[in-house]
């Protein structure tokens, strides 16, 4: 666990990025509460609280972060309450949502291809290994924010993360499929 | 044999009840050939999309379900064969899904016989032969297709009696530059010891310890950029401990314009490049040695006098210019090489083998098909067969991996609900038994389960995770036994 002053030392950039940029919506509750429940989880025992933890469940809360999975083949979406460290493999099955995993996370295939809906989320995720590169480079439709859902993991800088599966289906319309290599 | 293990199978008094009632009418009926991951996504698909209004039979040629993932993966990938969970989840607890092995179309079952008992047929069983060099010498002893290779070291019942015999052998020539040609290469470099501990069938393992094999030779036609292996697996092998890595005739710095625009279209083919690079660079020598031959096509395989095997290769050297579409396409120098080799492996594609009554595009070696939906011809404007499908490398032809199949399933499934009008209605009790030649053995997801067990538990005797039976009788006796066969020699 980082020392409190370092943690004092995150809050402000923390405190940023809710109000800005994509976690700017996914920021329901006030900026104080949020600050002072973190705070609050920060202060050692027995020290003077910065204010009584907030009743309700702030959104960037230390132990949850939200995730949205939209499945492109029905247009569904679906936010979760997602715990720290998990995959969204993991995530994505625990509450039933439609994301293959053939290899199980071993990185032995690219059946949990994810596409991070913005740029600025995608980039904020640590970069993809080489092993992970060569496996997405064989998944369908790949595009230039696509990820492995086996290799993204929750932190509390993920929150309100907005990641969408792929429709395999194609166009009926348009012909000539690529084949990959096997 | 067939009654007995029809009502052995868990649910068939439930399913005979939905049959013969009325609901038997609206319930959609759909028999899926192949139960490789073609046939296990398509049937989860269909699974999904009919709900409690399907039932989906899954028939297999073997008495095993899962293709190529059993007979085709390496043993020492066993993560690529984790998708087994989840298709064995779906076989053994869905109770809308049959699986029944050993039944082959075109000799348990005739095409035009289980159409009549279904709304629909769906074609998955793959590719199980081979494109050839058309070059003489080919047939010559010695000289083996990689799919054949791999079904022996996999254990596939077709090739257990597969005459390899490494002792004799030092040089191999391997043709092909893909991925299932590294697979050979590195099952014949690798120390067998390290295999020990797989799944590879005991023959296999009992050769590869008393191989000779000092160089194994990846051969191709075109260039580096032009192959088709992938940054993974050739890393894997180019740096396998013990093995040195010789890249021969310099084919990484004669790079043509086209060349390097196919490379800056192409993560893959610039990770490529920078692995053959570094191990170029690297010069690593070893008791063993693979050898990588670009821009050389095989003319002939030359055979020894006496007993007419295999001994060596003629290579025609080549460089590459453009085609008329832009592609890069090999051409002669004049010059050639004999390489010398005792052993011949074919690795450049699988081709699919048609089925009486089925149309077949013998050019490309598929079922001529629109999205899944299989064709009278390969005219354009040929007509579509109702209620009958194809998926898998049947459909498009023998590339891609696993995953490739789960968008293939989605779109053929896709193709099946719109053309939902034009499906056939079976016959009024309609039934799979009912288009079965009488001698046949129908192995049950139950049966496949004893096999099952029966291989894990064998496989444990001797620190491996199965060991695979490498005969139908075998697992036949085993399926319908209802006792684990005792471990031992085939």
């Amino acid at each position: 666990m980082a020392s409190l002053s370092a943690c004092r030392k995150l809050l402000p950039a923390l405190l940023a990025s809710c109000r800005t940029g994509p976690f700017a919506a996914t920021v329901r509750h006030s900026e104080r509460s949020c600050a002072d429940a973190v705070a609050s989880t920060l202060t050692p025992p027995g020290s003077l609280a910065l204010r009584p933890f907030s009743s309700s469940r702030p959104r960037c809360s230390d132990d949850k972060v939200s995730v949205t999975f939209a499945d492109e083949k029905d247009g569904s979406e679906v936010t979760i309450q997602a715990p720290l460290g998990k995959s969204l493999m993991e995530i994505a099955h625990d509450n039933d949502v439609d994301l293959e995993c053939a290899c199980e996370g071993s990185l032995a295939c690219s059946t949990c291809h994810v596409i991070v809906e913005s740029q600025e989320q995608f980039d904020s995720l640590p970069e993809a290994t080489d092993d992970e590169n060569d496996m997405l480079d064989l998944a369908f439709g790949l595009t230039e924010t696509s990820r492995l859902g086996c290799q993204i993991i929750t932190t509390p800088e993920l929150d309100g993360l907005r990641v969408r599966i792929p429709s395999s289906t194609r166009n009926f319309a348009v012909d000539g499929y690529v084949p990959k290599p096997h | 044999m067939l009654q007995c293990t029809l009502r052995q199978y868990n649910g068939a008094s439930r399913l005979a009840a939905r049959w013969f009632g009325t609901e038997a009418c609206d319930i959609k009926r759909f028999c899926i050939v192949g139960a490789g991951p073609a046939g296990f996504y398509t049937a989860d698909r269909l699974l999904k999309r009919f709900l409690e209004g399907s039932t989906v039979d899954l028939i297999d040629a073997l008495p095993s379900p899962f293709g190529l993932v059993r007979s085709g993966v390496a043993p020492d990938h066993p993560d690529t064969k984790n998708v087994i969970h989840q298709f064995s989840h779906l076989a053994g607890a869905s109770p809308h899904l049959r699986f029944f092995g050993n039944l082959r179309l075109g000799r348990e079952v005739q095409l035009d016989e289980l159409r009549r008992q279904y709304h629909a047929v769906v074609l998955a069983y793959g590719a199980e032969s081979d494109r050839s060099l058309g070059i003489p010498g080919e047939a010559a002893p010695g000289v083996y297709s990689a799919r054949e290779f791999v079904w022996w070291y996999n254990g596939h019942p077709s090739q257990a009696g597969l005459p390899i015999d490494l002792r004799s052998v030092q040089s191999v020539a391997v043709v092909g530059l893909g991925n299932v040609a590294l697979d050979c290469a590195r099952v014949l470099l690798q120390p067998p010891e390290r295999l020990a501990s797989t799944d590879i069938a005991e023959h296999a393992l009992r050769t590869l310890r008393r191989s000779a094999v000092t160089d194994v030779h990846v051969i191709g036609r075109r260039g580096p950029v032009q192959a088709s292996f992938t940054p993974k697996e050739l890393r894997e092998l180019l740096s396998m401990p013990g093995i040195g890595v010789q890249i021969h005739g310099g084919a990484l710095d004669t790079l043509t314009p086209a060349c390097r625009a196919e490379m800056e279209a192409s993560r893959i083919k610039r990770r490529v490049m920078e692995v053959l690079t570094k191990a170029e660079a690297a010069q690593r020598k070893g008791p063993r040695t693979l050898h990588l031959h670009f821009l050389s096509s095989p003319a002939s395989v030359e055979t020894r006098e006496e007993g007419g095997l295999a001994a060596g290769i003629k290579l025609e050297k080549q460089r590459l210019e453009a085609s008329p579409s832009g592609a890069a396409r090999s051409v002669p120098t004049g010059e050639s090489v004999l390489l010398p080799a005792n052993l011949v492996l074919k690795s450049i594609g699988y081709r699919s083998i048609p089925v009486p009554g089925l149309p077949f595009d013998a050019e490309r070696g598929v079922v001529p098909n629109r999205m899944g939906q299989v064709l009278e011809s390969v005219a354009a404007d040929a007509p579509a067969v109702p209620g009958l499908f194809v998926v898998g490398w049947l459909s498009r032809g023998p590339s891609g991996i696993i995953g490739t199949n789960l968008a293939d399933a989605e779109q053929t499934v896709e193709g099946m609900v719109r053309a939902q009008a034009d499906w056939p209605t079976p016959e009024r009790r309609a039934g799979l038994e009912r288009a079965l030649a009488p001698e046949s053995i129908a192995v049950p997801w139950a049966g496949w389960a004893r096999i099952d067990a029966a291989e894990v538990a064998a496989g444990e005797a001797v620190g491996k995770p199965r060991e695979k039976m490498t005969s139908v009788e075998r697992m036949l006796a085993c399926a319908v036994a209802g006792a684990a066969s005792a471990p031992g020699s085939p």
